[in-house]
């Protein structure tokens, strides 16, 4: 079944518009099903402009990106197809971009990737053949018309290119790094970009205000995870890289039975805190898809 | 023996174009053995050097450039060249590169690509900390090497999964990027973290004909003892 809701316009025309974008996240299931990623983009349906798919999330087994994204198109919705350079190597990030242009996919997230060690297959050979930069590079090079080994391409893709930069990096290195990297990012193609997730606005601020200073205007989308429950918040404190929550909400969870309208409160509140900072948000809702348009609500954005 | 081979010509070139007074450093080790070294070879590089415009500020070859003590003490007497010298250029294996940027504070060119370990090492009984890629460019990284630094073997910075300093891969373990950028800072080079490196071209790590001609790697075949 394809369902086609014309009056929408997509994730590039509402970024490029200058409304303030939300973009949210579907992670495939470990299984050969689609009905759970059904329920999950009906959720998003009026409140995403555009839905980024997961690519083995945390380096986990699980559905494939492209696919998702193919059927996310067919029920009308604008999938952001992410990229890591974890499992795949040249040859193959290629013709998966090649595909993915075909299947109508129109934007693209370059990312690097967990490592293979974090996930449920430790013992898989980590590819990395690619980095988030080079990948983004090839980009470019398929649309000019040639792929890597400089062949000349029978017809040309043409995408809306994303990546992911840390604002909350926690040594001045890794900081400098993030900067940095973002910039080569932009000079290969990067047009908007999505933050891990942020808890701390202030942090966030701080970012944007650097940005400023270095004069980069390139889209950004704040990264907002709905937090579940203090146990989540200890969980990604201790192993989710470059993922940080502050006490005060860890204890602001603590302190409420309802945890759900604590997470709209926390994820609502932090959205009003950036919004005059950026071009829109990312919301990572990690299964709890059916209370971002509560969240959307309570924060006055849309 | 450790194999190198000699970097094209026009990309030694390319490497130190901004540079104009530049040391020569040469492992007196295995690129000896390899034809990539020695006296002969130290001393051709400085005459076409010099026909380029470039001032060579000192030719040495020490021993085995694997060996950070042995590099102190014999480099001690060249201080002051060094110091005078815009970067260096060293013919030795990757390790021998790394070696000379952790105790000298000038950029280190690589001029040779390693290889193979071939079987033997140097003096250095590891080979962990050298890809034998066969496409050097620590002189780009602060004589730090991101294929053996950074589990993911990423060229072109950091991702984001560090964590205080330490990799996402194990929290023990230093982020190799962080070091690279700590080793460009000590020595003012922080802008070479904005060239952009191409894929690596894997073509090269293959062992090369002349290696599996030889003995070191026909492990397979009976030898008469």
């Amino acid at each position: 079944m394809s369902i086609n809701d014309n009056n929408k316009i997509s994730f590039k025309d509402a970024i490029e518009s200058g409304k303030f974008a939300v973009t949210c996240e579907i992670g495939p299931p470990k299984g050969a099903e689609e009905e759970e990623i059904k329920q999950a983009a009906e959720y998003l349906r009026d409140v995403a402009d555009g839905i980024n798919v997961t690519d083995l999330q945390s380096s986990v087994m699980r559905l494939g990106s492209l696919t998702t994204c193919h059927l996310l198109k067919d029920w009308g919705l604008d999938p952001i197809f992410q990229m890591t350079c974890r499992d795949r190597n040249r040859l193959a990030l290629q013709s998966d971009l090649l595909s993915a242009y075909v299947m109508g996919i129109k934007n693209v997230l370059a990312l690097t990737g967990d490592y293979t060690t974090t996930g449920d297959h430790p013992n898989a050979e980590p590819v990395f053949d690619l980095d988030s930069v080079q990948l983004l590079w090839t980009i470019k090079r398929l649309e000019e018309g040639f792929d890597l080994a400089d062949k000349e391409l029978t017809a040309r893709p043409s995408f809306f290119k994303g990546a992911v930069v840390n604002p909350g990096a926690d040594t001045e290195e890794a900081y400098e790094l993030q900067i940095i990297k973002m910039k080569k990012k932009i000079a290969n193609g990067a047009q908007f970009f999505q933050t891990q997730a942020i808890f701390d606005a202030e942090v966030f601020k701080r970012f944007m205000d650097r940005l400023s200073a270095e004069k980069i205007k390139v889209p950004v989308l704040a990264g907002i995870i709905l937090l579940k429950s203090e146990k989540m918040a200890n969980y990604m404190n201790k192993f989710v890289p470059g993922v940080f929550v502050p006490e005060t909400i860890v204890s602001r969870m603590q302190a409420v039975t309802d945890k759900v309208q604590m997470c709209i409160e926390i994820a609502s509140e932090l959205i009003n805190e950036v919004k005059p900072y950026c071009a829109g948000v990312h919301i990572q809702a990690l299964g709890w898809e059916k209370h971002i348009a509560a969240v959307i609500k309570n924060s006055g954005v849309k | 023996m450790i194999l190198t081979e000699f970097k094209p010509a026009e990309e030694i070139i390319e490497k130190i174009k901004d540079d104009r007074k530049i040391f020569i450093l040469g492992c007196g080790g295995c690129p000896e053995g390899a034809n990539t070294g020695g006296k002969k070879v130290l001393n051709e590089m400085k005459e076409k050097l010099e026909a380029e415009g470039k001032n060579i500020t000192g030719v040495t070859e020490i021993d085995f450039l694997c060996q950070k003590s042995l590099i102190r003490a014999r480099l001690r007497r060249k201080l002051v060249e060094i110091e005078n010298s815009d970067s260096l250029l060293i013919f030795s294996c990757g390790l021998g590169v790394q070696a000379t940027s952790a105790v000298i504070s000038k950029v280190c060119h690589p001029a040779l690509n390693t290889k193979t370990f071939g079987g033997i090492t140097g003096m250095w009984q590891g080979t962990e900390r050298c890809d034998t890629c066969g496409d050097c460019i620590l002189d780009l990284t602060g004589g730090i090497c991101p294929y053996t630094a950074c589990p993911k073997k990423l060229l072109n910075g950091a991702c984001a999964g560090q964590s205080n300093g330490k990799c996402e891969t194990d929290p023990q373990r230093d982020c190799g990027w962080e070091l690279i950028y700590k080793s460009l800072k000590r020595i003012g080079q922080i802008d070479r973290l904005y060239t952009f490196i191409v894929p690596r071209d894997y073509k090269k790590i293959l062992p090369p004909a002349e290696l599996r001609r030889s003995s070191l790697w026909a492990l397979d075949e009976k030898e008469v003892v």
